[in-house]
Order: C-alpha cells, then sequence, then structure tokens
C-alpha cells in the first residue's frame, strides 16, 4: 500500500504531468497544428540528438558552465557577504554598488561579456557568475546580520577571538540563510546559462533552442530542449535542497519541516 | 570580642550606575548599585520587569560598561566577558548546529581531545543528559536544552556563573525540577553564583541571600539572607515568611 506521503510526493505529480502530456497530446491532434509538435515528436526528436551523440554533450556543456560560474560566486560570494555582515562599514561602502549592479540582468552584461571573453567558454561561466553572485551575496550578508546577539555574546564569554568566533559561531548559524541564497543562485544560473549560449556559444541547451529554431524550424527539437532545461534544473534543485537536511542546518528549516 | 575573619568578596560592585541615551534624552537604568558576593554564595536577584536586571548582569558579567562605578572579581576590574565567569541564558542559548557533545565541548578548544572527551563525559552525566550526547538541541525537551546549557557553562570550569531568568521559558512543573537540579549541581560543584529573576518563591527557594531591586532606576530596596537549610520545606513558617516579606517588599498584596 502506497503511504498518504508517498501519494503527495509521487503518485499526484505524476498523474498531474501524465494528465499534462495527455492535454498536450489531444491538442496538437485536435488543431491540426504542423509546426507545433505532438510529445511522439519531441520524444523521437530527443532520440535522434542522443543517436547523433549532441544531446549528452550539450547537457554536459551547460552544466559545466553553470559549475564554473556558480562555483566562483559560491567561492567569492560567501566570504564577501560574511566580511559584508561583520563588519558594517564595509557593507555601508560597498552597498550602493551592490545595489545598482543586483537589478542589472546578467543578460544586459551580455556585450561586454563578448567584448572582453569573445565567442569563449569564459564569457557564459562570466553571466553566469554575475547572476549568482549578488544573491549568494545578500544572503550571506543578511545570514550574518541576523545571528541572534545571545550566540555572539556566548562565544565571546567563552573567549574565542573574532577568526574563532566567526567559524565556530556566526558562519554556522548563519548557513541556514546561505543556503537558501545559494539554492536561489543555482536557479538563476540556470535561467542565465540558456540564455547566454543562445548568444555567446555554440553548443549547450540553449544553443540546441536557437539552432533548432533557426536551422530548419525544428520545433520537436526546440520543444524537447525546454523539457531538458526543465527536468535539469528540478533535478539540480532537489540536489541542493538535500543540503538543508543536513543535522547542522536542519534547525533553520524547523518551520518546513515541523 | 574575637577576632573579626574578613573573607574578601570573590565579587564586588562598586556605586554602579547605568544611563542609555535614547532618542531625546537618556534613560536611567541603574542608580548606584552596590553589593558583595562572597566566594561559593548563591544570590539572587530579585525586581519586577524592565527594572535592571539584565542589565546589572551584563555589567558585572563584562558585556556591558556600565556609565560610572566599577565590578571586582577577585579584586581585580571587570573589562570584559571572561571565561572564568560565565553567562547562562534561557535555553535558547545553546547553539542549534552543535550536537549535545558539541554544545558541552564549545568552550574546550584549548584542551587536548582526550581531556575533552572526559570534562564532557563528565558534565553530560552530571546534568542528566546521558545517552543524548548525539542529540541536537531541537531534538531535546525546554527543560533539557536548559540542562544543556548549563552543563556547557561548568565544563569550562569556571568560578562564577550569571544566569539571567534562565528557567523563565519553562513549564512550571520543569522549573521546579530544575532548581532542586541547580542546587544538586551547586552542591558537586561549588560555585559563587548570581541568579536574576523576577520569580520571589524561585528566589526563596534557591538563594542565600535575596537582592531586592526597585523599579527604574534599579537601586537596591533590601537584601534578605534566606536561612533555612536545603533541602528547604516549602510549607515550613520561616519559608512563608519569608517569602511574605519579599512580597512585602515588592509591594504586592499576598492575596489574590
Ligand atoms: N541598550 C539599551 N538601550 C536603551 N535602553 C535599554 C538598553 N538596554 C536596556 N534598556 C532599558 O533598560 C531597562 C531595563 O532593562 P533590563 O535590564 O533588560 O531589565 P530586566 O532584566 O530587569 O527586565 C528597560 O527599560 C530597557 O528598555
Ligand atoms: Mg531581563
Amino acid at each position: 500500500m502506497p503511504t498518504r506521503s508517498d501519494v503527495e510526493r509521487f503518485l499526484l505529480p505524476l498523474g498531474t504531468a501524465a494528465v499534462a502530456v495527455g492535454v498536450w497530446a489531444l491538442a496538437v491532434r485536435l488543431s491540426h497544428t504542423n509546426v507545433f509538435p505532438s510529445p511522439l515528436k519531441v520524444l523521437a526528436g530527443l532520440k535522434e540528438l542522443a543517436g547523433k551523440g549532441v544531446l549528452w554533450r550539450y547537457v554536459a556543456d551547460s552544466l559545466r558552465r553553470v559549475a564554473t560560474g556558480y562555483l566562483l560566486a559560491l567561492f567569492l560570494g560567501v566570504p564577501a557577504g560574511l566580511a559584508f555582515g561583520w563588519m558594517p562599514r564595509l557593507a555601508s561602502a560597498f552597498n550602493p554598488v551592490i545595489q545598482m549592479a543586483r537589478p542589472i540582468s546578467p543578460l544586459a552584461w551580455m556585450p561586454l561579456a563578448i567584448l572582453w571573453f569573445g565567442v569563449s567558454e569564459a564569457a557564459p561561466a562570466f553571466l553566469i557568475f554575475l547572476g549568482a553572485f549578488f544573491p549568494i551575496v545578500v544572503a550571506s550578508m543578511n545570514g550574518v546580520r541576523s545571528v541572534p546577539a545571545m550566540y555572539l555574546q556566548a562565544g565571546r564569554n567563552f573567549g574565542l577571538g573574532a577568526p574563532r568566533l566567526l567559524a565556530r559561531v556566526v558562519f554556522p548559524a548563519a548557513l541556514p540563510q546561505i543556503l537558501v541564497g545559494l539554492r536561489i543562485a543555482l536557479g538563476i544560473a540556470w535561467l542565465v546559462v540558456v540564455a547566454a549560449e543562445m548568444i555567446a556559444v555554440d553548443s549547450g541547451l540553449g544553443y540546441l533552442i536557437i539552432d533548432s529554431r533557426n536551422a530548419g524550424k525544428r520545433y520537436d527539437l526546440v520543444v524537447a530542449g525546454m523539457l531538458l532545461i526543465g527536468v535539469i534544473g528540478l533535478l539540480l534543485d532537489i540536489l541542493v535542497r538535500q543540503l538543508e537536511k543536513l543535522k547542522t542546518v536542519r534547525w533553520g528549516f524547523q518551520q518546513e519541516s515541523a | 570580642m574575637g577576632v573579626r575573619v574578613v573573607t574578601p568578596a570573590k565579587v564586588s560592585i562598586r556605586d554602579l550606575s547605568m544611563r542609555f541615551p535614547t532618542d531625546r534624552s537618556t534613560i536611567e537604568v541603574l542608580s548606584s548599585v552596590s553589593l558583595e558576593v562572597k566566594d561559593g554564595e548563591l544570590v539572587c536577584i530579585l525586581g519586577p520587569s524592565g527594572c535592571g536586571k539584565s542589565t546589572l548582569l551584563n555589567v558585572v558579567g563584562g558585556f556591558l560598561k556600565a556609565t560610572t562605578g566599577e565590578v571586582l572579581i577577585d579584586g581585580q576590574a571587570v573589562t570584559g566577558p571572561d571565561p572564568r565567569r560565565i553567562f547562562v541564558f534561557q535555553e535558547r542559548g545553546v547553539f542549534p548546529w552543535l550536537t549535545v557533545e558539541g554544545n558541552v565541548g564549545f568552550g574546550l578548544f584549548r584542551l587536548g581531545a582526550a581531556e575533552r572527551a572526559e570534562r564532557i563525559a563528565h558534565y553530560v552525566k552530571l546534568v542528566g543528559l546521558s545517552g543524548f550526547e548525539s542529540a541536537y538541541p531541537q531534538e531535546l525537551s525546554g527543560g533539557m536544552k536548559q540542562r544543556l546549557e548549563v552543563a556547557r557553562a561548568l565544563a569550562v570550569n569556571p568560578d562564577v556563573l550569571f544566569l539571567d531568568e534562565p528557567f523563565g521559558a519553562l513549564d512550571s512543573i520543569t522549573r521546579l525540577v530544575m532548581r532542586s537540579e541547580l542546587l544538586r549541581i551547586r552542591r558537586a560543584e561549588k560555585k559563587t553564583i548570581l541568579f536574576v529573576t523576577h520569580d520571589i518563591d524561585e528566589s526563596v527557594q534557591l538563594a542565600d541571600r535575596v537582592v531586592v531591586m526597585s523599579t527604574r532606576p534599579a537601586t537596591i530596596r533590601r537584601i534578605v539572607e534566606i536561612d533555612i537549610p536545603h533541602p528547604r520545606d516549602l510549607s515550613s513558617p520561616r519559608y512563608i515568611a519569608l517569602r511574605d516579606i519579599l512580597f512585602e517588599e515588592i509591594g504586592l498584596a499576598h492575596k489574590i
């Protein structure tokens, strides 16, 4: 017997997805469209791509670019955010710049990215870095700022100097909020890579979509690319959410599990 | 007249005043508070909410600098927090990202692994958390978290403990249990304890002396010696008499 939570976690969403695919197939058939592909044609398109060997290469290329830009944002953004949160003076100095740079879509940097890096691997990675960096910085900064004074007081009471206090109190206390920022940033990174690949490079899932449209109006491949992007985005999100289950941060996500 | 033995005070609070600047003026929270606490004594600081008890404790602990006056511990002026005197908060002060063992060992980073493990085991046992070594605070009850916080403080072997309404968030039964636990622990580990409370019964049950504070700005109204040996009988005439004195002093009629 499936338990209630099994039903809610798997059967219901799968059922909804099946219905959606069914409606899609029916709509294609009833409207007699010959531009928009049916689910079966999309499946055939996916097989064709897999057969040519480009599918996995494109997926790997997109993931590699995301990993590069995202990890760079992670390793620079978390320390920067911790520093800003810890040193209000520093934050005051940089805050106007950050707040101004933040609403500029990473895509607006595209011309500059191509100017600086050319049509290369570095251009999309740079855009992804920009998209992921600010949410990570801001989440880390806010995480530090909202560390309860009681924890800091306890840390100081036990004789911890600033470096130890940061490592053993401030960072773990801010970690749940940092993880939320990391999750948001990964979502943004995955959005940005697709857009960046439509312009700055000639491989990856974004390129697949734009190339399928331009070279022969292969809408079956366009939709296949979109579905792949959605599925991989979902998997990435599930992956980072696993971090929230770690015992050392679970306390910060209690309202959800309770 | 025999020879008077002068025991030097462990904690000596001298003419403390504290004013906080506010938007337009300043508010005076403490007004020339002076108090001597002997080594090993358990002193309750009793006063209405908002009178300045926490402020006083924070000054004595070195977390706040008084506007005027000074605090001496072992004859030395307090200039900042020190692991020899540990502040115990309500149970929310335990670190939720550390296990019971991690919390108890938090202040022991200067010790070697073997000694640290030994101390952790000792204090986990002392506060009755054996079997929960690897549990996280969110898996513990309020009373257990409070024990954990006490164990974390005791583990660094401080000679003074500051407790700021430590049992205030617990239910009344757990609170009673925690009080007798505190007295038991105090017999095992002789500490000087400053215990802030707004609960009259709590102060009579625990204290060697009760320091009654006035409303803000806090001054010491009266110091009442609780001359009842432990374990204290809560229905003895002496207990009730002392309680009545305190009710009177706080300005509450003891009838409802
Ligand atoms: N940093 C501060 N700035 C301004 N006012 C303060 C500050 N800390 C405490 N106070 C005021 O001092 C008074 C006493 O506070 P507190 O010592 O926390 O009282 P208690 O612990 O007795 O309830 C309160 O009215 C509070 O608003
Ligand atoms: Mg208080």
